[in-house]
């Protein structure tokens, strides 16, 4: 079991909601004063860094136009991390790759940070949210098709070391692919891709790639997973080991269980200040149409800030929180329900949420619950524990509408 | 009908001179009013562009001109000559297209609340974003009476779905550049054929201004203006929509 801390590097400090519609896409810069804005990244980079110390992955990602994530270049941020870390793996998770109009660039990058911090990339490739159509100007339409193509495009180019090879595909054209530096790792970084169905967990597990799941809680992740387990096993003749998928969740640890939900609730932040109004959330052809004529009716969900209550997330398995012990025994028993992971990815920072209170949790967690996870997922057979999720009854959790459209659909 | 190898819907009605009618990104439109008053003199051939009204989008139709040439190619199979070529907003960038291409079977062009064309400068919005807009302020700028705006949650979800899927083939074949090729205006001089736009006077997607410099780029190109009308007259006053194509063309 590895462990991966993730913060979204939010811009907190924002006028009363009802003064603006969006606080993605169209919310005006002004609102961003760069002298905060140099603190917030001076701190969020720091966090990071104390992975380094405390022995935990780094995780990040990029956003666009957007208040909630103030990076909208991810590789920029991996860059200062592979100088300024010295253990930690970097997963960058990932990158919004159909956003990207030219993959072989992205391709030079991951070599880079892969070789400056000498083979510690882990390169994830995401189709990216809906949200983002519009501050990239790209159609979403295909935009799965599309981040295959650039992924192959990505695979082909750090594994070539003869020259430069020609292709020519259907979005993406080059015709002299000759990277430098070839990546540190070899035979290429890990590769990373989220999954949000069971129908897209399955190219994911014919190329044995980690499939990450984000927030699907108890309602979708057996589908997911399934989807990602059925795929490996008809593609490899074999189960799909642990640490082929990811599950992300929010999390903080206390030291009682009163001051774990007081930071933990500073944590829904994230999915509270979330307020995209239906142009941002649902761009033609991104969404299948039955979710997209939901999203046009105003179902809750996309498009429509949830406010479900820490419990309902927690019952919901979106959110980890408690005591070291509390949060063991919830992510044992989601654990145990998806049928197993390998990789537990944590948001544990957000919104107003201290630095000193961030640091807490994470110290929490490697102490106290990471060596239980570890040794859970040690004496764990993927066959019998996918048997063992199987047979067990469903738990839907708690119905939060649309919640998490964006991610798992 | 099949063409290249698609099985196309095809909406024939009425008798006279054809008119081969472009429909907007709204959807097929063959069945409203206004095509009845038209099919009094014409027999219209209204073909439904892959990707409307729940139909398949081809995996290699991503610009306009892929519609442009599956018409050029119905024009063909159906060898029709002396045809009176008519579309609608995003129909209208087809069919001046087409025009443009080649209008060998065409007697006339009529081009309604089109879009197509740049007019301003790079940083004018010469077309409304029309994915960008919420829905009460897209209802304002595409109908006269706002009333007439369909609110989605008075639709059944069966056709709501269709809508959806309706908005996703108007993003394939104009997503960018956005609802216009920069190459068209320096094409319009192969139009020969008598041109007409029709405008509603109160459109807001793509303005009376916008249809007037429009209308300047194409020779003895003439337009009428219909009042109370925003981007779709043939929907807001068929009447008096299907009296300026008849004061034109029949």
């Amino acid at each position: 079991m590895q462990s991966w801390w993730f913060t979204e590097d939010c811009y907190p400090h924002l006028p009363d909601e009802s003064t603006y519609r969006s606080i993605r896409v169209d919310l005006p810069n002004q609102h961003c004063d760069p002298e905060i804005a140099n603190d917030l990244y001076n701190r969020y980079l720091d966090l990071w860094c104390a992975c380094d110390e405390i022995g935990l992955g780094i995780m990040l990602n990029e956003h666009h136009q957007t208040a909630t994530c103030m990076v909208p270049a991810a590789p920029i941020m991996l860059g200062i991390l592979a100088r300024q870390t010295q253990k930690s793996r970097l997963l960058i998770l990932g990158n919004p790759l159909p956003n990207r109009n030219q993959p072989v660039r992205v391709a030079e990058e991951m070599a880079l940070v892969d070789v400056i911090s000498k083979g510690r990339v882990e390169c994830g490739f995401v189709r990216s949210v809906p949200y983002e159509a519009a501050a990239a100007n790209i159609m979403p339409y295909r935009g799965s098709d599309r981040m295959w193509e650039a992924h192959d495009l990505i695979l082909k180019a750090w594994t070539t070391h003869d020259g430069p090879f020609n292709f020519e595909g259907e979005w993406y054209h080059h015709r002299q692919v000759n990277i430098w530096p070839r990546p540190y790792q070899q035979p290429h970084p890990p590769v990373w891709i989220t999954m949000g169905s069971n129908g897209s967990a399955r190219p994911v597990a014919q190329h044995k790639h980690i499939g990450a799941v984000f927030l699907a809680g108890y309602p979708r992740i057996r589908e997911v997973f399934d989807g990602y387990r059925e795929g490996y096993l008809e593609a490899h003749g074999e189960h799909a080991p642990l640490d082929r998928l990811a599950y992300l969740g929010l999390c903080y640890i206390g030291e009682n269980q009163r001051e774990a939900e007081e930071g933990a609730r500073k944590l829904l932040w994230y999915m509270e200040s979330n307020k995209v109004p239906p142009e941002w959330s649902n761009p033609p052809g991104y969404h299948p149409p039955a979710v997209s004529a939901n999203v046009m009716r105003g179902v809750t969900g996309s498009g429509v800030p949830t406010r479900p209550t820490l419990e309902q997330q927690m019952a919901r398995g979106n959110v980890f929180a408690g005591t070291p012990d509390q949060v063991f025994e919830q992510m044992k028993s989601f654990w145990e329900y998806s049928g197993g992971f390998g990789h537990m990815l944590m948001m544990g920072q957000a919104g107003f949420l201290s630095d000193a209170d961030a640091l807490k949790s994470m110290r929490l967690y490697k102490a106290e619950v990471e060596p239980r996870l570890k040794e859970l997922a040690a004496n764990s057979d993927p066959a019998e524990l996918w048997e063992k999720s199987k047979a067990a009854p469903v738990k839907d959790g708690v119905d939060i509408g649309n919640f998490g459209v964006e991610f798992v659909r | 009908m099949e063409l290249q190898g698609l099985d196309i819907d095809v909406v024939r009605k009425g008798s006279g001179q054809p008119l081969l009618l472009l429909h907007g990104g709204g959807g097929p439109i063959a069945q409203m009013p206004f095509a009845d008053g038209l099919a009094e003199k014409f027999e219209i051939i209204a073909p439904t562009h892959p990707g409307f009204n729940g139909s398949k989008i081809p995996k290699h139709f991503t610009r306009i001109d892929d519609l442009v040439y599956l018409y050029l190619d119905l024009l063909d199979e159906l060898d029709l000559t002396d045809v009176v070529l008519m579309g609608f907003s995003m129909g209208g960038w087809a069919a001046a297209e087409m025009a443009v291409a080649n209008s060998s079977r065409l007697s006339r062009l009529i081009l309604v609340d089109s879009v197509g064309v740049k007019v301003g400068g790079r940083e004018d919005r010469d077309i409304a974003d029309v994915f960008a807009l919420p829905g009460e302020k897209l209802a304002e700028i595409m109908f006269h009476d706002k009333s007439l705006a369909p609110n989605p949650a008075d639709i059944p979800d069966e056709q709501l779905q269709i809508v959806a899927g309706n908005r996703t083939a108007l993003g394939v074949y104009t997503w960018d550049p956005y609802m216009h090729n920069p190459k068209l205006p320096h094409r319009l001089h192969r139009i020969k054929i008598p041109t007409n736009f029709i405008w509603g006077a109160s459109d807001g997607l793509v303005t009376l201004e916008y249809g007037e410099k429009f209308c300047a780029m194409i020779d003895g190109a003439t337009m009428t203006v219909i009042t109370e009308a925003g981007h779709s007259p043939q929907m807001e006053q068929p009447d008096a929509f299907v009296n300026a194509v008849f004061e034109v063309a029949a």
